[in-house]
């Protein structure tokens, strides 16, 4: 049993180690974007335009990987889109965050009418397809950081719910708590001081994997093209721009595709490494 | 008489839910900017004439007024008229859903198969390399979302070694007359494997992507569940009767592990059937949710409402299957 424990131990640090540094990469990639890309990301060069990535015959200098069909660079979009994939998972996820965690802490703790008109809502969430309710709300909105992000976090907030609910009506029984209550704490407080820090691994673990799916809701709306304007380059833009001219210009869909699928892999995998780290049982 | 009142119950939440999804839809769609009346008539239209329209689909009316005709009409069947594509809402989205439908179906087969081999490999495996290359592979799978596995598809079998289709759902050239639109099982039926195989080669890709999330989470359970049971003493019962390693994992294990991946996989059927959406909309595949991102581009408020209540519709039925299937699997809880 030992022995299981400490190679799960050794396999969540790699991991960690891992999906961290490719974090930090992309976190530094969109602080420097203006000091260390090749080119402007909306310069437009019709006479590099489809230029292959550096390996390949034909390529010019300064276009590391490519250029699309436009003559803009590929890896100084790549550098400035990381800039719109941060700020959306980390303003849409932590919003989505506190608003899933907090309804299901209240109503996982409190029960009775709370839980019962959240549960409720969370039914009726459950039965909207995902992705169609953030095209509506796009729609509605309009198109724009803002509305993305507002997007994700009333589509989103259901995630962290149904999870933390459970987690606090799981908490609320325990001994621990009865005895808070004895000691004459009050609910809220209780709820506050008791349960919420026995609930954080798990919302720190969904949080890093929500920041992924935020970023990936990103992307499947700038592929329908409902995201921000083409004035700012996005991983999404660049993605559905790859796939129209395929054939063509792989170099266009392949590097912002790898970047998106690394970035989407290591925040997930974050989230699961520091699970691991931080289970009670595990350490 | 205590199974009867707990089905009558699930039906009463079952309908406040859907009516739930229908007043949130019916208000969303209603403040969305650009009038779909504007855009739809050429741009010389006087003011009279998208009045007279806008009368004509009743959206002249108050929000309030308007959902309770819409209700009224949805009781007799009626779910309005198409503003883009002028015909009824009930007849388009019917003809879409066999081939959602259908795609959702395949996709769940594959992520069944995929899944099951990967859990009982890994368990007549256990403690080997290979288990631990098939947990490495899950956790993969489970992060990252079906829309980049279609398009990381696309790249590697639409166009690095382009063996499958990805786009469409039957060879432009096949020229069938198909009573229904259940193409898959219609071909099947009349005989004509030809298009049969047609159609899974074009369903292949979507479906793929769709099922590779789903296969990771039922490997992973399976696999959990099967190692608990592993330890059980029925089964080392049977094992010093001198029964193999593979009958003792697919004959004694395996029926008491598959419960709870049974319940899982109802659920993460419907986040499957979500996700077809995008996925349709990836390979230019004709289905439901294709149709309803047009209705949203278009601004077809009748057609997204009637979409968006149908996919509610198929969600809540398949939950209440599931929850069925397990009442009726589980003997505590027929008693209970």
């Amino acid at each position: 049993m030992l022995d299981g424990r400490s190679a799960i131990k050794r396999r969540a640090g790699l991991r960690l180690w891992l999906s961290g540094g490719w974090l930090l990469l992309i976190v530094l990639a969109a602080i420097l974007a203006p000091w260390i890309s090749p080119q402007d990301p909306l310069a437009q060069d019709l006479f590099a335009a489809r230029t292959p990535p550096f390996w390949e015959a034909g390529s010019e200098p300064g276009f590391w990987l490519g250029a699309d069909s436009l003559g803009r660079d590929v890896l100084t979009r790549i550098l400035y889109g990381a800039r719109i994939a941060l700020i959306v998972a980390f303003v849409a996820g932590t919003l989505t965050c506190a608003v899933g965690a907090a309804l299901g802490l209240i109503a996982g703790y409190f029960r009775g009418w709370a839980d019962r008109i959240v549960s409720r809502l969370v039914d009726i969430w459950m039965a909207f397809p995902p992705v169609l309710f953030a095209i509506l709300l796009i729609a509605v909105l309009g198109t724009g950081l803002t509305s993305i992000i507002i997007a994700i976090v009333v589509i989103d907030w259901t995630r962290f719910c149904r999870v933390v609910r459970a987690e606090a009506m799981n908490q609320g029984q325990m001994d621990y708590v009865a005895s808070a209550q004895v000691a004459g704490m009050s609910r809220l407080r209780t709820m506050w001081a008791e349960i919420l820090p026995n609930v954080l691994p798990t919302i720190v673990a969904l949080l890093s994997l929500e920041m992924g799916i935020a970023v990936i809701v990103e992307a499947i709306l700038s592929f329908v093209n409902l995201s921000i304007s083409t004035d700012s380059p996005t991983w999404g833009g660049m993605i559905a721009e790859g796939r129209t001219s395929i054939h063509q210009a792989w170099w266009v869909l392949v590097f912002p595709l790898l970047t998106l699928f690394l970035t989407v892999l290591s925040f997930s995998q974050f989230g699961e490494g520091l699970k691991d780290r931080f289970d009670p049982v595990l350490r | 008489m205590a199974l009867f009142r707990t089905i009558l119950l699930r039906l009463l939440t079952t309908t406040i839910t859907l009516f739930g999804v229908a007043v949130i839809v019916f208000v969303v769609i209603r403040v969305v900017p650009g009038n779909p009346i504007a855009m739809m008539l050429p741009p010389g239209a006087t003011d009279a004439d998208i009045a007279r329209l806008q009368a004509l689909y009743g959206l002249d009316k108050s929000i309030p007024q308007q959902f309770v005709i819409w209700l009224t009409g949805v009781m007799h069947g009626d779910f309005g008229t198409s503003i883009s594509l002028r015909q009824p809402v009930l007849d388009l989205v019917l003809g879409r859903l066999p081939a959602t439908l259908e795609l959702s179906i395949f996709a769940l087969v594959i992520a069944v198969v995929i899944g099951g081999f990967m859990a009982l490999t890994g368990t007549r495996l256990r403690g080997t390399r290979v288990e631990a290359g098939i947990d490495v592979a899950n956790g993969m799978a489970l992060s990252v979302p079906d829309f980049l596995w279609g398009l990381i598809l696309i790249l590697l079998f639409g166009v690095l070694v382009p063996i499958f289709h990805i786009s469409g759902r039957i060879s432009p050239s096949i020229d069938f007359p198909f009573m229904t639109n259940f193409y898959v099982f219609e071909s099947v039926a009349r005989g004509r494997f030809d298009i049969w195989a047609d159609l899974l080669a074009h369903m292949f890709m979507p479906a793929l992507a769709l099922a590779i999330p789903l296969a990771a989470i039922i490997g992973q359970l399976l696999k959990q569940s099967l190692k608990e049971t592993m330890h059980l003493d029925y089964v080392t019962l049977s094992r010093t009767k001198g029964y193999g390693e593979n009958h003792v994992i697919v004959k004694e294990a395996l029926p008491n592990a598959v419960l709870p991946t049974l319940t899982l996989i109802g659920v993460q059927f419907t986040f499957l059937i979500g996700g077809t959406v995008i996925i349709e909309r990836l390979f230019s595949y004709e289905g439901l949710g294709n149709m309803a991102i047009d209705a949203v581009v278009n601004r077809d408020l009748p057609l997204i409402q009637g979409i968006v209540i149908l996919f509610a519709l198929i969600f809540t039925v398949v939950n209440l299957v599931v929850d069925m299937t397990y009442a009726a699997l589980n003997p505590r809880l027929r008693h209970a």
